[in-house]
């Protein structure tokens, strides 16, 4: 989703702060409110401390070895996740996408599954692959596999018939037509699906640790939690928002760019886990 | 009645400002029909915009009546040409042509009235209670018409309101704004690139030249009424008037191209 | 052409069905601790949700996913117009929107446990913190995309702001606003399930865990089937509410598109 900022400001207004300046604006007084609340005990400085010390915190933490292994086993984790995903749904998405018989078959399955949400499988991951990596694998696989195959399906569905026919009349077969016809015009679709399942395989990555316990910042936080330090927790989870941030950034710049000659004319987001 | 002074659109600032109109001066009076034609891209939507106040100009003036016209005025309506985007397609027919209605204030059945003589006056009293979107494209346009006309304006502007439309429907379409203008007798200024269209409906028409614009010629327009898809186009004079328009809006284009702008003149009755 | 129909509409029905039997066959064949016959499956399920533990576990749950997703649809929506319709104050708040959202919503929770305590209070706050996001995103979009012709026709007729508001503005960003909740409404799910099984005794999610930890197979698999019939009732009825208040849309949509 474009960053919200990005609208122009309708003509003959001029803002009274300038455009470039707004944001930082924005987010000292914010920084500053949550200082406030927490300095004048609003909400308890023991349950929520000062920005200043969550930041201060995180410095801390970001000179320490075990924070960047903890950061390296969540990013092993949505990588892997999302890699195993994209494995399965592109293909999956393209061969049923092409046959409609294929789709027609399978249509009443996937909607059926594709609302589970995979957090409901977490026990059955302990059960089967334990507390390790392997849970967390498995559960972002398997989330992230469903938005990335329903994008790669309606990209597939969406190629316009003008230019497959186009395709057929200057004598190009099946296979040609897929690959220089249909798969193109479907790969914006499918850089939007790679961005939604990316967030979401880094959630349920988070999730395994945080629930089962998988090494990782998940866990990290609970951790801090549990032994009360307070600026620790919080300076952990604006770490892993910082990393959800950058991800998100990364995959909307990969996807901007892909879709640069596409029309706008996507179907609604959606988070399938 | 409506009086433009001098008007000068530019967009944008320095190095990189496009000047849409020049200086643009004209006058319409009650009870007539002008048409304003021009090549493509002259600015025709920008000037028929500030005229109904809903760009301000960079300079100069437009005034209604007595007063200034600093955005839409009341005793204004507006046809836009994209029909399907100005016809909000949650309100069916009915809710669409009564909606500008709420600001005038009046009683449920005055309101009522004025919704069903307005649809029955373009014909399409057995659409009342449809959407937009299951009419067809001359209908969609029909029922802005009609919104237009339930607001009971005294002066209507329309910015090239059949040119999304097939030509049978257009003729159908145009048709109707005379029949409007004969029942009602309200001032329209209707603005299209389609000559033939302009020397058919207009008491007068105004030409306007290339960008940067301004009013080239202004022409009367003698054809007899009530006019007639068949005869009037039929009639000499239909032929002479629109080639005199072709050739003014040609050459001044060939003048351009030939990289003279020719000082703009205005012949015959303005 | 027809006889394509035909099969096609043959084969959505078969398939489904020879899924499940073929399901049911391999787990009763098999003898896998952890995948028990479906037939067990089946018995269990209908001997734990209907009705034993549904006033105990499936109505806390519901209730809380209803409480955080109303109330990050009311946020969502009220905020979202106030941002929509105010570039600059779009601007300030901006930077801010786009960092919290991407806190993964499991992260938060330790911090919910910390702030709110177990309760229920603490889950419908997370439940509606973390939903409230594509609500807000997508009614900024919705109101700062109306079509500028139908605002310039607003403007011609001189509607009246709060007209414009309510008739216009409102209805103009209703299909945008439906898929934010639609989105919203699949996390509020996800987001009950997990706090109820870091920090609940009860509750649908809080059954599956403690099943698993108990080695109650059976039992653990009726919860995940419910979970999933919940996910996909659930959705089905979004989608049926959104078609009829959005039918205009779908119509205008389609009549534009030929």
């Amino acid at each position: 989703m474009a960053t919200i900022a990005q609208r122009a400001a309708p003509r003959g207004t001029r803002p009274a702060l300038p455009n470039w300046l707004a944001p930082w604006v924005g987010v000292l007084a914010v920084l500053a409110l949550f200082e406030l609340v927490s300095r004048t005990e609003l909400i308890s400085s023991e349950y929520f401390p000062p920005v200043s010390d969550m930041f201060a915190a995180l410095g801390g933490l970001v000179v320490t070895g075990g924070f960047w292994t903890a950061v390296g086993q969540t990013l092993q984790g949505w990588a892997l996740g999302l890699g195993i995903a994209m494995l399965i749904a592109v293909p999956a998405g393209i061969l049923i996408g092409s046959g409609r018989l294929l789709y027609r078959s399978l249509r009443a399955v996937i909607e059926f599954l594709r609302p589970i949400p995979s957090v409901a499988l977490i026990p059955l991951a302990v059960l089967v692959y334990g507390s390790g990596l392997e849970s967390k694998v498995f559960l972002a696989a398997f989330a992230a596999t469903w938005p990335l195959l329903m994008q790669t399906l309606y990209g597939v569905q969406d190629v316009d018939p003008i230019a497959t026919d186009t395709a057929r009349s200057f004598g190009f077969g099946r296979g040609a037509r897929l690959r220089r016809v249909t798969l193109p015009s479907a790969v914006p679709y499918i850089a939007t699906g790679v961005r939604i399942s990316s967030a979401v395989a880094l959630i349920l990555a988070v999730t395994a640790e945080l629930v089962i316990g998988a090494p990782g910042l998940g866990r990290e936080i609970n951790v801090a939690r549990q032994g009360g330090a307070v600026d620790d927790m919080y300076g952990l989870i604006i770490a892993t928002g910082l990393l959800g941030w950058a991800l998100n950034a990364l995959f909307t710049r990969v996807e901007r760019r892909v879709l640069h000659w596409h029309p706008s004319h996507r179907p609604g987001e959606e988070v399938g886990a | 009645m409506l009086h433009v002074e001098h008007l000068k659109k530019t967009y944008g600032e320095g190095v990189r400002a496009v000047e849409a109109i020049g200086d643009v001066s004209l006058e319409i009076r009650e009870n007539e029909l002008v048409c304003i034609v021009g090549p493509s891209g002259c600015g025709k939507t920008t000037l028929l915009k500030c005229m109904s106040g809903l760009l301000p100009p960079t300079s100069g003036e437009v005034r209604l009546g007595d007063e200034r016209v600093s955005g839409p005025p009341e005793r204004m309506a507006l046809v836009f040409q994209e029909y399907s985007r100005s016809l909000y397609p949650w309100m069916t027919v009915r809710q669409n042509v009564a909606f500008p209605l709420k600001r005038k204030r009046l009683g449920k059945d005055e309101a009522r009235r004025l919704v069903e003589e307005a649809v029955g006056s373009v014909g399409l009293s057995g659409a009342l209670d449809r959407y937009p979107w299951q009419l067809s494209g001359g209908m969609q346009q029909r029922v802005a018409i009609a919104r237009a006309l339930a607001y009971q304006p005294d002066i209507l502007l329309m910015d090239e309101p059949f040119a999304s439309v097939d030509a049978q429907t257009r003729a159908d379409l145009e048709d109707l704004v005379l029949e409007v203008r004969r029942r009602y007798g309200v001032t329209i200024v209707f603005v299209t690139h389609d000559i033939d269209e302009s020397v058919y409906l207009s008491d007068r028409i105004m030409v306007l030249t290339p960008s940067p614009t301004e009013v080239q010629e202004v022409l009367t327009v003698d054809l007899p009424q009530p006019r007639d898809q068949v005869a009037t186009k039929e009639l000499p004079e239909f032929a002479h008037l629109r080639g005199h328009v072709w050739r003014s809006i040609k050459r001044r284009q060939a003048d351009e191209d030939a990289g003279g702008a020719a000082a703009p003149h205005v012949t015959s009755a303005g | 052409m027809r006889r394509e129909r035909l099969l096609g509409g043959a084969l959505e029905i078969a398939v489904p069905i020879l899924l499940l039997v073929l399901w049911g066959v391999w787990s009763s064949a098999s003898d896998t601790y952890y995948f028990p016959p479906l037939t067990d499956i089946l018995t269990t399920f209908r001997e734990t949700w209907l009705f034993d533990r549904f006033g105990s576990d499936v109505v806390p749950s519901l209730v809380r996913l209803g409480l955080g997703f109303g109330l990050a649809c009311v946020a969502g929506v009220v905020l979202g117009m106030a941002l929509g319709l105010h570039p600059t104050l779009r601007r300030l708040t901006d930077p801010v929107v786009q960092f919290l959202r991407s806190i993964p919503p499991p992260a938060l929770l330790p911090f919910g446990i910390l702030v709110m305590g177990v309760g229920n209070s603490m889950k419908v706050f997370i439940i509606a913190f973390v939903c409230v996001w594509p609500v807000l995103l997508n009614t900024i979009d919705g109101v700062a995309g109306v079509d500028p012709t139908l605002r310039e026709t607003s403007r011609v007729y001189g509607v009246t702001s709060r007209d414009r508001l309510f008739h216009v503005t409102l209805p103009a960003a209703t299909p945008q606003v439906f898929a934010g909740m639609r989105t919203s409404l699949s996390l509020a799910l996800i987001l009950m399930v997990i706090s109820e099984m870091v920090a609940s005794t009860n509750g649908i999610g809080y059954f599956v865990l403690q099943s698993q930890r108990t080695f109650a197979i059976p039992e653990m698999w009726s919860g995940i089937l419910l979970l999933g019939i919940l996910g996909y009732v659930l959705n089905a009825g979004f989608v049926l509410i959104e078609r009829r208040v959005l039918r205009w849309h779908r119509g205008a949509r389609a009549s534009s598109l030929s």
